[in-house]
């Protein structure tokens, strides 16, 4: 599959590469899971980026040109990702928006660094892709120590002298939010009952399940992504469990329920206040509607990824990425998720996330209608 | 105890699927002596045409579960069984008496080519089913471990072992077991003797093709969603079973399908899950170096 995959991918790149380069356009990329079992999620990157180029270019482009998009598929591999950014750079494209997979994110954008490409990420939400100090990335999207920190608080607000499991995928993203979700249960006195890990891409729990189901575990909390994470939960109701699921963000696209069907009832995850209610997002919200694309996720948060990148190019005047860097963490942006501003790593200030709720419909809401927004 | 009831039901069901898939690898193993690469993707093929038939039955308005699982068991094992009949032919047939790694090599390439195939045709995402067969039966309750039997989990043993029933029937005791055999041991003296070998190889690749249906019509139902590369994971895990119950017997296939499902489920049960895939390739380690063909397999004599 991926030698032929490359060779598509080489081919869709020299098109790209001829093309914007007779039109005197500019050509951004994005970039994330297109394929795989993380695609729902690339899709939303895809379509937010899609919009964004469009919506951009009805208002004249950046700096008078019009914008390209070049979409990258990493399929949530790592080693695919570093190939697809160093394809993305060797094109001398000055701005990224992507990845979705830590594991993706990170070693991709040691490769942007050093071919000149200016990173935003709407998605990855590992600390480590910022705590590297590297000059070319930014992310729009909160951070798992805080993610943690707030499933954390509601596990001991809510779960407190009940069986609590942590299950992880190993993956730097899911192992990364369950260590620090671990680490400020512990730091309070609370003790989970089991700590595990199992490999992304299984499909059969069972034999954790039953593992839970012996030790009595009230709440499991994953470290991991939706596809797993639905399959845990419609395994725990197989085994005639009641054991509530909570995760990270990646939960946040409606395919988590329809792997589960119904037994998605009551599980939760943590996620930024919901962008779509934003009165910013009201317009670009119904536009996306009218194209029967849900905004939901990341779709926003690449959206203003975009937003922040025209923005800050604009105001430097010049897409040279480190020029547009210094511009951007130096500035506030309006975006459709509200006013952003970039510290000295690339962090947002001001971030915070809430927790949601699945019903058995299919959908979900936030806890605590309100609170964050 | 009931904990361990419990698992030993996960381990079963798993191993059932294992096992089905791990058939196919070992009837084409018996007769043309390669490993058919391509048989994880058959089966997800499968899976997928199990979903799609799947969903045309619920588009015309069909709500009758038992008549919806008989026409989609039907259907895929049909269409899935032409998809290895034309595997062969296009892929192993021409390469018969070539040398011995040719259609191997055609064996991986066809395996990215039916992956690819579906990734374009079906796209990338991962398609859920909503559950079909809900419920279940409380084996035994101790006040606080219930041992519980999905009927899913009936479903998927019961069809392993009825399948399981009927080829070994086949193979043991029709005349087209006796030609599969005869071809297994000798092609030219099988022709000689009249055997339509042509036939009959393709013949092994059609039900090998079907029984890989069920597998993964099963695992549609059991897990509630297929995609593009499942094949892969669970080909490796299903030839594993294969060779670990000696490649070329129609019951090792089975046993060793069952004793993989069984080692990781117990060992994820009572050990770590971070190393249950490093205790199943161990024990295939250790079996293959005291028992080199295998729990059930027979020396075998070199063809050249």
């Amino acid at each position: 599959m991926t030698p032929l995959k490359l060779i598509g991918l080489a081919l869709v790149a020299s098109l790209a590469l001829s093309t914007a380069a007779f039109a005197q356009d500019i050509t951004i990329a994005v970039a994330g899971p297109m394929t795989g079992g993380e695609s729902a999620f690339g899709r939303q990157l895809k379509n937010g980026a899609e919009q964004a180029v469009a919506d951009l270019n009805d208002a004249g482009g950046v700096l008078g040109k019009k914008l390209r998009l070049f979409v990258g598929d990493d399929a949530c591999d790592p080693k695919q990702a570093r190939s697809v950014a160093e394809k993305i750079a060797s094109q001398g494209i000055p701005f990224v928006a992507g990845h979705y997979c830590s594991s993706s994110s990170i070693p991709a954008s040691e490769a942007y660094a050093d071919g000149n490409v200016l990173e935003i990420t709407p998605a990855t939400t590992n600390p480590l892709f910022t705590e590297r100090n590297l000059w070319n990335v930014a992310r729009v999207c909160g951070r798992d120590d805080q993610q943690g920190q707030v499933s954390a608080e509601y596990i001991l607000k809510n779960y407190q002298g009940k069986n609590v499991a942590i299950l992880n995928d190993k993956t730097t993203y899911g192992k990364g939010l369950a260590d620090e979700t671990k680490k400020v249960l512990n730091k309070a006195g609370f003790q989970e009952k089991m700590f595990e890990s199992y490999n992304k891409g299984d499909k059969d729990f069972s034999a954790i399940v039953s593992r839970m189901k012996r030790d009595n575990i009230d709440l499991v909390f994953v470290g991991g992504y939706h596809q797993e994470a639905g399959l845990i939960v419609r395994q725990m109701r197989d085994q005639g469990m009641k054991t509530v699921l909570m995760a990270g963000d990646a939960l946040a696209d409606k395919e988590f329920a329809s792997i589960t069907g119904p037994a998605a009832a009551g599980t939760l995850f943590t996620f930024g206040p919901d962008p779509r209610k934003k009165a910013a997002a009201k317009m670009i919200v119904d536009r996306f509607k009218a194209k029967g694309v849900d905004p939901e996720g990341y779709t926003l948060y690449t959206y203003a990824a975009m937003q922040v990148w025209a923005q800050a190019a604009a105001k430097a005047g010049t897409t040279d990425p480190m020029k547009v860097m210094k511009v951007l963490k130096a500035g506030t942006w309006d975006t459709v998720l509200g006013k952003l501003a970039f510290d000295e790593k690339g962090d947002i200030k001001a971030i915070d996330y809430v927790i949601y709720k699945w019903d058995d419909k299919g959908n979900y809401a936030e806890l605590d209608p309100g609170k964050g927004t | 105890m009931d904990y361990f009831a419990q698992q030993l039901i996960n381990g079963l069901v798993l191993g059932s699927i294992y096992g089905l898939i791990a058939i196919g690898y070992t009837m084409v193993y018996g007769i043309v002596g390669m490993i058919n690469f391509a048989h994880g993707d058959i089966f997800m093929i499968g899976g997928f045409i199990a979903l799609i038939t799947f969903l045309i039955l619920v588009s015309m308005g069909l709500s009758a579960v038992p008549l919806i699982l008989l026409i989609v068991l039907l259907v895929s094992m049909a269409v899935t069984a032409v998809y290895g009949w034309v595997v062969e032919r296009v892929a192993y047939r021409p390469l018969r008496h070539s040398f011995r790694l040719a259609p191997l090599l055609s064996a991986i390439g066809m395996s990215f080519v039916l992956s690819n195939f579906s990734q374009v045709t079906q796209g990338a995402q991962v398609k859920p089913i909503p559950p079909l067969i809900t419920g279940g039966h409380t084996l035994h309750d101790s006040g606080n471990f219930a041992v519980q039997l999905s009927n899913i989990q009936i479903v998927v043993v019961v069809t392993t072992i009825v399948l399981l029933a009927i080829f070994s029937y086949m193979v043991s005791r029709t005349r087209f077991g006796r030609d599969m055999r005869a071809c297994e041991q000798d092609q030219t003296m099988a022709a000689l003797l009249g055997v339509d070998v042509d036939r009959t190889i393709s013949m092994t690749f059609v039900i090998g093709a079907a029984l890989a249906a069920v597998a993964g019509m099963m695992y549609l139902l059991y897990y509630g969603l297929v995609d593009f590369f499942m094949g892969f994971v669970a080909g490796i895990k299903a030839f594993t079973a294969a060779v670990l119950g000696g490649i070329g017997s129609l019951p090792g296939a089975m046993l060793g399908g069952l004793a993989i499902g069984l080692i990781e489920t117990f060992w994820s049960a009572y050990f770590s899950v971070e190393y249950k895939d490093v205790a199943a390739f161990s024990i295939l380690i250790v079996v293959l170096i005291f028992m080199p063909t295998g729990l059930l397999g027979r020396p075998e004599v070199e063809k050249v």
